[in-house]
């Protein structure tokens, strides 16, 4: 008698969780709770299946209530071009790489890291590389031989694909001019500069979807 | 294939993005349609209501923070224009519109015939129960929602949806048994 008192809080706070547990929705922790009651507990799974029944019901009858007609979205779609223009282009860049980075799934993520490791030592090798030939006896250099600022030129934004190989990203790297002129930041993303001077929007964005069609590139942006 | 979430497609339409709008607008105006038209009963208010709930979204989606499912936020917009339209008829308009649904399971030659029918029966009483409880119902069966998003999207503390869902089942039981069935529960 004491142990039905005892039991009867815990099976009503098992039995509120049944329609959840049909559904699918509980957390792991309280459909493995609701599937021990289950267990050991005939009269609960009986009222379990109660509920199996009405969940089948109310997917019947919702599935019945058909759907609203074409006017609707037209309807919809007038009254937004109705609204005042809103730009495009207004998301600014650092939500277009939170958009992106919200689209990549863990394991993606994981790779990209990896890249990112790759590609740390790929700018390793270029720096170390032009240290040797600064320091090379000899080095012919003329006196007006263009140097670039830091700061200088028109950049982009790129992430390398996870595949790549540190081959595959120098010879990108080379057969693009691009010259690697920060990073990475915590999301493997390079700035890269394109080119020494700037060039108008239109061409830098030409030069950025043709980039973006090499399979060495992950992610790619125009940035200031 | 990885398809685009919607997240993603919020953030887009936040940016203006016709086409983020359509594809929302795919993937979830049935199910919000069917949602809103179970509480207002009406489909002719509950098409309108789709416009405007998807028109809300169009608005506001820059203030989306992502802190729940878009379809939650989706379905919290859609109950609040629904609830308003409701507010907005007369009394009488809804008592006969009540009527009339019920009436229109029972007329149903198929229902008819099958009134001994436990699963025609339990449809018809799932169709008779009163907006609050339909609506918890729904959400839990039919829209899959877990306890913290039902009291997302109805403001109600999550004790309270779960003791309103196990009324909502009890009147169900009675309606059932109204109509000679004994589900033997509660």
């Amino acid at each position: 008698m004491n142990a039905m008192k005892q039991e009867a809080p815990e099976r009503q706070e098992i039995e509120e969780l049944l329609p959840w547990h049909a559904a699918g929705t509980l957390s792991r922790r309280d459909a493995q709770r609701v599937e021990e009651a289950l267990a050991r507990d005939p009269e609960l799974a009986r009222r379990y299946a109660l509920v199996r029944d009405e969940l089948g019901e109310t997917i019947h009858l919702n599935e019945t209530l058909g759907a609203p007609s074409a006017r609707a979205l037209e309807k919809l779609f007038a009254q937004i071009d109705a609204e005042p223009a809103r730009s495009q282009v207004s998301l600014n860049l650092g939500s277009r790489i939170s958009e992106f980075f919200a689209s990549l799934t863990p394991r993606t993520l994981a790779l990209a890291s990896g890249a990112a490791v790759l590609a740390i030592l790929v700018q390793a090798g270029f720096i170390a590389g032009v240290m040797l030939n600064d320091s090379k006896p000899g080095g012919y250099q003329t006196a007006s031989a263009p140097t670039t600022a830091p700061d200088t030129g028109t950049f982009a934004l790129i992430r390398f694909a996870s595949q790549a190989s540190a081959d595959d990203v120098t010879k990108f790297l080379e057969a693009n001019k691009l010259s690697i002129a920060n990073g990475p930041t915590a999301g493997g993303l390079y700035k890269v500069r394109v080119a020494v001077t700037g060039i108008p929007k239109a061409e830098l964005a030409r030069i950025v979807k043709k980039l973006q069609e090499d399979k060495v590139v992950d992610f790619i942006a125009t940035t200031d | 294939m990885q398809t685009t979430s919607d997240e993603v497609l919020i953030s887009r339409i936040a940016g203006g993005d016709r086409l983020a709008m359509q594809v929302l607008y795919a993937r979830h105006h049935v199910r919000v349609y069917r949602f809103v038209l179970r509480l207002v009963r009406n489909e002719a208010t509950a098409e309108d209501l789709i416009s405007e709930v998807f028109l809300d979204i169009w608005r506001q989606a820059g203030k989306f923070e992502g802190r729940s499912a878009a379809s939650t936020w989706m379905l919290s917009i859609a109950r609040f224009k629904a609830l308003s339209a409701l507010r907005r008829r007369p009394e009488e308009e809804l008592d006969d519109e009540t009527a009339e649904q019920i009436e229109d399971h029972a007329d149903d030659p198929e229902t008819a015939l099958a009134k001994k029918d436990k699963s025609s029966a339990l449809r018809q009483c799932l169709a008779k129960l009163s907006a609050d409880h339909r609506e918890i119902i729904d959400l839990v069966y039919y829209h899959e929602k877990s306890v913290e998003e039902v009291a997302e999207i109805v403001g109600i503390p999550e004790a309270t949806v779960k003791t309103r869902m196990f009324y909502a089942r009890k009147k169900l039981s009675e309606l059932l048994k109204e109509q000679g069935i004994d589900r033997g529960w509660p």
